[in-house]
């Protein structure tokens, strides 16, 4: 290769930087089947856990008996919570200040609740001796309406805290409560509605759901007694807090504990808290001195560990005639589960909830968040979201659909007239936030261009009236929702993790060849890290992304970081990474301009070299610099050529997006089919912008999931009804609308390379789209709100309400 | 998710295969495609002690014309009743209804003697075998009999086949030519059973319905013939008032028990959407 005569574009392209629609590294070995998961992992001598579960939702337990399944050849151990209780590991401490049981003791309060750990030679010895061990239980009365959770005669549910007044986050009002969450002016916001011209009220339900990855949570553990060393190999979305807590939590030297999470099928928030499995697994291995394997099944990953949403939000806006907002009135009861096992930033405990006044200009707003425990599992993670930030969209646009539909107004018109406006930018919202960018107007109106908005509902009016003669059976909707994320945890100042600042990490090494190796605190489960970070590392350095390789997940080698999770990983660790490429670039001048003999001064960047200003012809590329970094580095310079950054970034970033569903529905049968799905993105600085669209695409799928039929329901007694895949939805390719994707480029202005995180966003805008679409075909028959999901049936059932079932 | 211990036996002849089965009468189980089976071991609810796989049993296997009939084996597959060139032609009802079984993976494995021996009301060849007026083939101990399929289904998995005893074959008369036909199924997703489905055959002659055979699946703890909305369909026009009595009909005889398909006012519902879009769609595939 040519490098002077080569053009500067093809140089560029060379690089596959920043903006290039690079296909993804990470292919390679997972569409040969090559991907190193958890459960790929065989060590010599290792050992297989299952757990006994609980049948009931609540019970006492009056006794367990074990010794059929200590019989059972093959059996090593079983593990009940009297095994733990000396090592004081029967209770683990949650990411939310509460406790949860390890393994029951006197009391389950969850269907699924693990009970005891068989330690066999194989799965299947595992498994029949689980099934043999023998529990005798006192049937108590479940308690899993959350609206019952603080009435008079509720079931009391933790009697390990019943008398405790004080939680982790303040007072507690009643033994199955967990904390009230406040936020906002009460005071303005009250006269707000006092002087209102029009208000709404509903109770928007989100229902549970889980985020489901395809690879369930799995760990191996293996204790080294000589060394006294502890390696975890685990589906872990944050690896180094699982260090940090083991280490906490066991005694064990922080740095002889080895934490590796290898190759990750999916997390979605799902695999951020600690579990069970984990704990056990690693006692099972100091118990045993072999490594012991973990590994659930799909009932288990559904009914057991960490859910979703379960979010019931009173939701209230005051407005003029005119359609302006002027107060939004929240509050939330959550259903926690039986232990409050959030994964949200210690001090947060409904999340970014308060990001609820969306994409709207609202002078005063005030919510209130009642958590509170039923007998259900723990969790409240953020399924493909930051935390809460899908409930708070959910929330507010369809809250806005409710008051256009009461004022007579358009619904994309009322979010017109409503918009935070471009210039008022960085905006300080009523509940706390300070939004770094956005164009709104921008963004709804190039979507409402691109869809033909007017002329759908022309066409949709036009149904109506067909229907209405009785010539069709069929109605139309039009789902518009307008989104505002929050994402990037996050300025340390307002988040950690038990006390884990929440930072992320980049560290960046050239090799005197000029390839690279980069390692992050990150965790990719699919977002493509080893893809992106290179192109981040390409444009910043001016070396091809194809001669840098991106690792995370192992401690002993990534630096400290916070993991993967609320679409922090492009907020925070790549930012990281461009701050060490210019810590890189920085040294790279000087060794270049000693190289060129001029003053540092005189030397500029130029895509993959540095160059003499006004000459061009005079340069040395980033490959020259490296090899002259480490063999004969200017005088009174270091040798070596490598950086690390820590970067605490000074605010969250903010994307957004206009998101338009266009939807048919046939009443005689309830079946809705989405004819059209138009999402129109703003992450900022686009960096590979076909692997944005990957994004968008699995999580508009997650979203119309959710949407349209997801949900861990129980039954009155407890019984989780519905966790396995013949009844928990995962559309296949089938049900999977066509996606059509759009964006809009408004960069933040905080953020290195202006970037602000995407993987998300979908799923946040996505569910509002739907169900606005659902509930808009169905509000000329007089709906207001429907609750999700919106199933045929529930569709059908809402249509037979409405009086348009014969 | 992991099943029970049990002992594997692979019989290479239907002699073999039957002495097995009628050795292991209670605690045996015989094994075909094992899309229903294996699930229902995995979860526990099936713990058989001897599986008795008939998957090298030759005899079992193959679709023939037999008199003015079709036998097909109780081992051929899904799969193979779409692929079938004869079948296709003659009964294409069974191609319809297969292709709105699960998904490749399972057809390709699953078998209709599984099908219709595994006695659970979300199977959908149960339905459209009554509709078909199909004869099952058993063979036992005690020899062989056969047992139409109207009469062959008493509950939520109970049939009429006895302990020990094997399903062999399914013979099924060879339709009209010119009937009408269709197979409607409303369901939540790909992979997914019935909430209400309906099979109808029928012929047309002057501008009425002369024959009609109406079937119903999932909307009871068994298949369900439904003879009276049958009935209400002779003799009439083939237009939409004859389409809605027979559906009113059909959802008088339901009896679904609710579930994440939905509740049972929904499913009874769906069994009349059902057999009125089936009748319309075989009056349209009729010759008249
Ligand atoms: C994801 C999924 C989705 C599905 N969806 C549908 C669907 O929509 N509609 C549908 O109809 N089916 C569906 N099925 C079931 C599938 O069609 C099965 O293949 C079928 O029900 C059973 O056939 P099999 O050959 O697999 O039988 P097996 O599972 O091997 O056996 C089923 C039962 O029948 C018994 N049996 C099998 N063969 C004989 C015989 N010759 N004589 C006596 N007893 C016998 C077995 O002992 C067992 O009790 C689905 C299965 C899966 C896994």
């Amino acid at each position: 290769m040519n490098e002077i005569s080569e053009t500067r574009e093809a140089r560029e392209a060379r690089l596959q930087g920043l903006g290039c629609k690079r296909k993804r590294v990470e292919d390679i070995r997972f569409t040969q089947g090559k991907g190193s998961y958890v459960d790929d992992l065989k060590l010599p001598g290792m050992l297989f856990g299952d757990f006994h579960r609980s049948p009931y939702g609540h019970a006492r337990v009056k006794s367990i008996d074990t010794s059929k399944a200590k019989a059972v050849p093959g059996v090593l151990a079983v593990l009940t919570a009297a095994d733990l209780k000396p090592l004081k590991l029967d209770w683990m401490p949650t990411l939310a200040g509460d406790v949860q049981a390890v393994l029951a003791g006197d009391k389950v309060l969850f269907q699924g609740q693990e009970i005891a750990f068989v330690v066999a030679t194989d799965r299947y010895i595992a498994a029949d001796a689980a099934d043999l061990i023998e529990v005798e239980y006192e049937e108590l009365p479940a308690l899993v309406d959350p609206f019952k959770a603080m009435a008079e005669g509720a079931p009391i549910l933790r009697e390990d805290i019943k008398d405790k007044t004080e939680g982790a986050h303040g007072k507690r009002k009643h033994p199955n409560h967990i904390f009230t969450w406040e936020i906002g002016d009460h005071e303005t916001t009250d006269l707000a509605f006092r002087d209102a011209e029009v208000t709404i009220k509903e109770l928007i339900s989100y229902q549970r759901v889980h985020p489901c990855p395809l690879e369930t949570c799995q760990s191996v553990a293996s204790f080294d007694k000589i060394k006294g060393e502890l390696t975890v190999w685990g589906t872990f979305q944050a690896p180094h807090v699982v260090r940090t807590v083991a280490a906490i939590l066991s005694g064990i030297p922080e740095h002889k504990i080895h934490v590796i999470a290898p190759d990750i099928g999916g997390g979605f928030g799902n695999k951020v808290g600690v579990y069970p499995g984990y704990v056990c697994a690693i006692v099972a291995s100091i118990v045993t001195g072999r490594p012991v394997k973990w590994v659930e099944d799909r009932i288990e990953n559904l009914s057991a560990t960490a859910f979703a949403r379960d979010y019931h939000m009173t939701t209230e806006i005051a407005a003029t005639k005119a359609g302006k907002v002027t107060g939004l009135r929240v509050h939330v009861l959550a259903d926690h589960g039986a232990f409050d096992a959030c994964a949200d930033p210690s001090k947060w405990p409904a999340g970014f909830f308060n990001i609820v006044t969306g994409s709207y200009d609202f002078p005063t707003a005030h919510v209130t968040v009642d958590g509170v425990y039923t007998n259900k599992a723990p969790g409240g993670v953020a399924y493909r979201c930051s935390f809460r930030v899908t409930e708070a969209a959910y929330c507010i646009e369809r809250a806005m659909d409710i008051l256009a539909q009461k004022l007579g107004l358009d619904p994309a018109e009322l979010r017109m007239r409503n918009f935070i406006r471009r210039e008022q930018f960085p905006y300080h919202s009523a509940l706390g936030w300070e939004y770094d960018s956005g164009d709104y107007h921008t963004a709804m109106q190039k979507a409402l261009d691109t869809v033909g908005y007017q002329a759908l509902r022309a066409e949709q009016r036009a149904k109506q009236e067909a229907f209405r003669r009785g010539e069709t059976r069929e109605v139309m909707g039009i789902g518009v929702s307008f989104f505002t994320e929050i994402v990037g945890a996050g300025p340390s100042k307002n988040c950690d993790i038990l006390g884990i600042a929440m930072f992320d990490s980049a560290e960046i090494r050239i090799h005197p060849t000029g390839a690279v190796i980069a390692r992050m605190g990150t965790k990719s489960q699919g977002q493509s890290h080893e893809t992106t970070y290179a192109q981040i590392i390409a444009s910043e350095i001016g070396i091809p992304a194809d001669d840098v390789m991106v690792e995370e997940g192992n401690t002993d080698t990534a630096p400290y970081g916070l993991g993967t999770y609320g679409s922090r990983s492009t907020p925070t660790a790549a930012a990281a990474t461009a701050m060490a490429c210019r810590k890189i670039k920085a040294k790279a001048q000087m060794i270049a301009a000693h190289l060129l003999e001029v003053h540092h001064d005189d030397v500029e960047f130029d895509i993959d070299r540095f160059r003499v200003k006004g000459m061009p012809e005079r340069f040395k590329t980033m490959k020259d610099i490296a090899w002259t970094a480490y063999n004969a580095p200017p005088p009174g310079l270091e040798p070596g050529l490598e950086a690390v950054s820590y970067y605490d970034p000074p605010n969250m970033t903010y994307p957004f997006g206009a998101y338009i569903c266009v939807m048919d529905i046939d009443l005689d049968t309830g079946v809705a089919k989405v004819r059209r799905f138009y999402a129109l993105d703003d992450c900022g600085t686009r960096i590979n912008p076909m692997i944005i669209e990957g994004q968008v695409h699995g999580g508009l799928t997650e979203a119309f999931a959710i949407a349209m039929g997801q949900e861990i329901a129980y039954d009155e007694i407890g019984n989780v009804k519905g966790a396995s895949f013949m009844d928990f939805f995962l559309p296949t390719a089938v049900e999977t609308p066509k996606w059509e994707t759009d964006f809009t480029v408004t960069p933040s202005p905080h953020h290195p390379i202006g970037a602000k995180g995407v993987g998300e966003s979908p799923n946040v805008g996505g569910v509002p789209a739907f169900s606005n679409a659902v509930n808009d075909a169905l509000a000329f028959l007089g709906a207001t709100h429907i609750q999700m999901p919106h199933d045929a049936w529930r569709i059908w059932k809402a249509a037979e309400a409405l009086g348009a079932q014969g | 998710m992991i099943p029970g211990p049990f002992a594997y036996h692979r019989p290479r002849s239907l002699a073999e295969a039957v002495a097995l089965c009628a050795a292991h009468p209670d605690d045996g189980r015989p094994l075909a495609g094992g899309h229903s089976l294996v699930p229902m071991m995995k979860l526990r609810l099936a713990t058989p002690d001897h599986l008795i796989d008939l998957g090298a049993v030759a005899e079992l296997k193959g679709v023939r014309r037999e008199g003015n009939g079709w036998v097909i084996g109780a081992t051929t597959t899904q799969a193979a009743l779409i692929t079938d060139p004869n079948l296709a032609q003659a009964i294409p009802i069974l191609r319809e209804t297969a292709q709105q079984i699960a998904d490749p993976q399972v057809r390709s494995c699953g078998t209709i003697g599984g099908n219709v021996a595994n006695g659970d009301p979300g199977n959908d060849m149960p339905a459209l075998m009554m509709c078909l007026d199909a004869t099952f083939r058993l063979a036992g101990a005690n020899g062989t009999r056969e047992v139409k399929a109207r009469d062959f289904y008493q509950g939520a998995y109970v049939t009429a086949l006895e302990p020990g005893e094997l399903l062999t074959a399914i013979t099924i008369p060879h339709p009209p030519a010119g009937h009408g036909y269709a197979y409607e199924k409303l369901k939540r997703k790909i992979g997914d059973y019935a909430t209400a489905a309906a099979a109808v055959m029928l012929t047309l002659a002057g501008g009425r319905i002369t024959t009609c055979a109406i079937s119903l699946t999932n909307v009871a703890p068994t298949p369900l013939l439904a003879a009276d909305a049958a009935a209400a369909t002779i003799g009439q026009k083939p237009e939409e008032a004859t389409f809605a009595e027979a559906a009113h009909r059909a959802e008088a005889i339901t009896e679904p028990t609710p579930d994440g398909r939905g509740p049972a006012d929904y499913r009874t519902k769906m069994a009349g959407v059902m057999v009125r879009r089936a009748l319309a769609r075989a009056v349209a595939r009729a010759s008249a």
